[in-house]
C-alpha cells in the first residue's frame, strides 16, 4: 500500500502529515476501493430515505393518534363501529390465512414433486394477484357475484349474498393473499427435491405418513414466513375489499376501510387511532421476520443450500 | 432372495434415447453385485426400478418367484441407500435409523423399547456407538453414510440397493468404507446391488460385474472375467487400461501392419474369419527390448515415472495412436529410441463389435 504513495512526497521535517495520509489510505476499503466520502454518502442517503417514507409516516401515525391523549385514543378504539372493524379484520385473516396455507400447500406440493400438464400455466396463475390489480380483482367477483352478475339471480334466489357481505370479502382478500404462502413453499420444495420422500416411501412410510413426518418439518420455516406474510396482507387489504365491501358501517367494514371513512369524516385522531393498530402490526411482522431469518438463516426459501 | 429383471426397457417422457435397451440382469442370493459403467449409462435407472421408485417402460422384476412389478416400493421391503445419504436433518441419529420402524402400522410396529434396542444395535454394527444422539449435521461424510446404511437395514429388508454409496467422499475414507462393507456383507449375508462408476471399487468388492453401457449390458461376469476376458471392445477400453493398434485378422491370423501376432488362444476374440479391427493391449502386457521373429518396431515417444514404475509411451509400427507400457525402473528409454517390442497378450475385436 506504501507504493502508492509515489505521488506524495512527505518531507521528513512533518511526519505527522505522512501518517495522516497514511491513515486516509488505510480506511480505503481494500477490495473495491471506495473512499470512506462516498461510503458516507450512500449511507446518507438510504437513511434519507428510509425517515422521509418509512420512519416519518409511522411516527406521525402514533403521534396523531395519541395527539388527543390516551383515554381518546382508547375511546376510538372501542366505539362499536371501531370494534366491529377490527373484529370483521381478524375474522376475515382468521379464515384466509388458514384457506391460503391449504391451497399454498397443496399448489406447492404438487408442482415441486410432480410432473403433470399444466405445471407452468399452473405456476403462471398462482402469480395472477401479484399483477393484477387489487380493484379489478374486487371488481372480477361482483361481476360474477354481484345482482348483476353471472350467479347474481342464483344468489338472490337462495337469499345468499356474497357481495356487500362478509363472504365477499374473505374471497377477495383470499384472492389477493394466495401467492404468499405458496411462492415461499415453491422455491424451498423444488431446492429439496424429492428425495427425503422416496428414502421414507422406501422405508415403508405411505403417503400422508411422508407428508406429516418428512415434508413439513423441512419446510417449516418457510411456511411460517409465508404465513406472516399472508397475514400482514390479509388484514391490510384496501382495494380489493374495498370495491366488494359497499361499506356498510359496523358490518362490512374492515380496518383499513375504517380508517378511510373516519378520515373522510374529518374525524382525523380517530383515523390515526385505527392506523396505529395496523402499523403496530407492521412492526410486529416486521419483527418476526427478521428473528425468523436471523436464526434459521438456512432453512428459507432462497438461502437454502440442499445436502 | 433372488432378484431377476427380466428384459427392463425405460424412456423418460421427452427423451430422445432409451435409458434402458432390453437389460436382463439374475442377482443370486446373498450375492454382491455391482452395476458398473460411465454416467448416463443407465445404471442407477436399472437400480430404481429394481427398487420400485421408478417404473419400467417395459420388463418385469421378480423377487424370489414372486413378480414384483405391480408392487409398490413400500411392499418390495427394499433397503435403499441414497448417494446423498439424504438423512432426516430435523431427526437424531437413532431417530433416524429407527423411522422405518416407527412409521410402521401399529398393528406390525414392535414396542418402543423394542425400536431403541434394534437402533442401537444397528449403530453398533456400524460402528457409530455412542452418537445416536447427534444431528446428521454433526457428522462426517463417512459417519453420515453409515447411518444411512443402518437406516436402511432396520427395516430388515430383503435386498439392499447402494446408489453410489462411497462417491461424495474423499479416496482414504473411500477405501476404509469398502473393506468394512466388504466385512459388514459376509456378515449380514444380504442380496445387495451397488450401483459405482468406480472400476476399481467395482472389481474389489462384487461378486460379480455387470458393465453398463448406453442402456445395454455389455457383459456380466467375476471381476476376472471381467478383466481377463473382456467380451466387447467397450468393456476392455472402459476396465483397466488398453491402448488400441490397428489390426487385420486374416486365415483366423491377426495381423499388426505386416506383423503375425501370435496371441495365446484364449485371448483371441473372433467372430468372423477375417476383416479389419483392433487390437487392445494391456501396458503389462508389452515388453520391450526383446528381439525376435514376434516382435514388432517401435518408437519411444515420451517416458514418465508412474509410481514405483516408469511408463513409456510408444508409436508401434508408425501407428498414429499412441500405446502405453509399464516398463522396469532401471531402464531408462529415451524419446526417439527405436526398441522391438513383443506383444504377450491381446484382444482382437472387429471393427463395428462392441462399441
Amino acid at each position: 500500500m506504501s507504493d502508492a504513495a509515489a505521488g506524495l512526497t512527505t518531507p521528513i521535517e512533518e511526519p505527522w502529515l505522512a501518517t495522516k495520509a497514511a491513515n486516509v489510505r488505510r480506511a480505503r476499503s481494500p477490495v473495491t476501493g471506495e473512499g470512506p466520502i462516498l461510503a458516507g454518502v450512500l449511507i446518507g442517503v438510504t437513511i434519507l430515505f428510509l425517515a422521509l417514507f418509512l420512519i416519518l409516516p409511522l411516527a406521525v401515525v402514533f403521534y396523531e393518534a395519541f395527539r388527543n391523549g390516551a383515554s381518546a385514543y382508547w375511546a376510538a378504539l372501542t366505539e362499536p363501529d371501531a370494534r366491529a372493524a377490527i373484529g370483521l379484520t381478524l375474522l376475515v385473516a382468521a379464515i384466509a390465512v388458514p384457506a391460503n396455507i391449504v391451497f399454498g400447500l397443496a399448489a406447492a406440493w404438487a408442482i415441486a414433486k410432480f410432473r403433470f400438464p399444466g405445471k407452468s400455466f399452473l405456476i403462471t396463475l398462482i402469480d395472477l394477484p401479484f399483477s393484477v390489480s387489487p380493484v379489478v380483482a374486487g371488481l372480477m367477483y361482483v361481476l360474477l357475484f354481484g345482482a348483476q352478475g353471472m350467479f347474481g339471480p342464483w344468489l338472490k334466489a337462495h337469499h345468499f349474498s356474497i357481495i356487500f357481505a362478509t363472504p365477499g370479502i374473505v374471497l377477495a382478500t383470499i384472492f389477493v393473499t394466495f401467492p404468499f404462502v405458496a411462492r415461499e413453499l415453491i422455491a424451498l420444495m423444488e431446492d429439496q427435491g424429492t428425495t427425503d420422500e422416496e428414502v421414507a416411501l422406501s422405508l415403508g412410510a405411505g403417503g400422508i405418513t411422508t407428508f406429516l413426518r418428512v415434508t413439513l418439518p423441512n419446510i417449516k420455516w418457510a411456511l411460517l414466513y409465508g404465513v406472516l406474510l399472508c397475514n400482514a396482507r390479509a388484514m391490510g387489504e384496501f382495494g380489493a375489499v374495498s370495491v366488494v365491501s359497499g361499506h356498510i358501517r359496523g358490518l362490512t367494514n374492515t380496518m383499513p376501510l375504517q380508517v378511510e371513512i373516519l378520515y373522510n369524516e374529518y374525524n382525523i385522531s380517530a383515523a390515526f387511532a385505527v392506523a396505529s393498530l395496523l402499523a403496530l402490526l407492521a412492526l410486529v411482522t416486521l419483527v418476526v421476520k427478521s428473528v425468523l431469518e436471523s436464526r434459521f438463516n438456512d432453512a428459507l426459501p432462497g438461502k437454502a443450500r440442499g445436502h | 432372495m433372488q432378484i431377476r429383471a427380466v428384459d427392463i426397457a425405460k424412456t423418460f417422457a421427452g427423451a430422445s434415447r432409451a435409458a434402458l435397451n432390453g437389460v436382463s440382469l439374475t442377482v443370486g442370493s446373498g450375492e454382491l453385485v455391482a452395476l458398473l459403467g460411465p454416467s448416463g449409462g443407465g445404471k442407477t435407472t436399472l437400480l430404481r426400478i429394481i427398487a420400485g421408485l421408478d417404473i419400467p417402460t417395459s420388463g418385469k422384476v421378480f423377487f424370489g418367484d414372486e413378480d414384483a412389478s405391480q408392487k409398490t416400493v413400500q411392499e418390495r421391503r427394499v433397503g435403499f441407500v441414497f448417494q446423498s445419504y439424504a438423512l432426516f436433518k430435523h431427526l437424531t441419529v437413532e431417530e433416524n435409523v429407527a423411522f422405518g420402524l416407527d412409521v410402521r402400522d401399529r398393528a406390525l410396529r414392535p414396542p418402543k423399547e423394542e425400536i431403541r434396542r434394534r437402533a442401537l444395535e444397528l449403530l453398533d454394527l456400524v460402528q457409530l456407538s455412542g452418537l445416536a444422539g447427534r444431528r446428521p449435521g454433526q457428522l462426517s461424510g463417512g459417519q453420515r453414510q453409515r447411518v444411512a446404511l443402518a437406516r436402511a437395514l432396520a427395516v430388515e429388508p430383503r435386498v439392499l440397493l447402494l446408489d453410489e454409496p462411497f462417491g461424495a467422499l474423499d479416496a482414504k475414507v473411500r477405501r476404509e468404507l469398502r473393506s468394512w462393507l466388504r466385512e459388514l456383507h459376509a456378515q449380514t449375508g444380504h442380496t445387495t446391488i451397488f450401483v459405482t462408476h468406480d472400476q476399481d471399487e467395482a472389481l474389489e468388492l462384487a461378486d460379480r460385474v455387470a458393465v453398463l453401457n448406453g442402456g445395454r449390458i455389455e457383459q456380466i461376469g467375476t471381476p476376472d472375467e471381467i478383466y481377463d476376458h473382456p467380451a466387447t471392445a467397450f468393456v476392455n477400453s472402459f476396465i483397466g487400461e488398453a491402448g488400441a493398434l490397428q489390426a487385420h485378422l486374416r486365415n483366423g491370423q491377426v495381423y499388426v501392419g505386416a506383423h503375425p501376432v501370435t496371441l495365446p488362444a484364449a485371448s483371441k476374440q473372433t467372430s468372423g474369419a477375417a476383416g479389419e479391427g483392433r487390437l487392445f493391449v494391456r501396458p503389462q502386457d508389452i515388453v520391450i527390448g526383446e528381439a525376435g521373429p514376434d516382435s514388432l518396431r517401435a518408437e519411444i515417444i515420451s517416458v514418465r515415472r508412474s509410481g514405483p514404475t516408469r511408463r513409456a509411451e510408444i508409436s508401434i509400427d508408425a501407428q498414429t495412436a499412441n500405446v502405453e507400457v509399464d516398463t522396469p525402473s532401471s531402464v531408462v528409454y529415451r524419446p526417439g529410441e527405436q526398441v522391438p517390442v513383443r506383444i504377450l497378450r491381446g484382444a482382437f475385436f472387429l471393427n463395428g463389435e462392441g462399441i
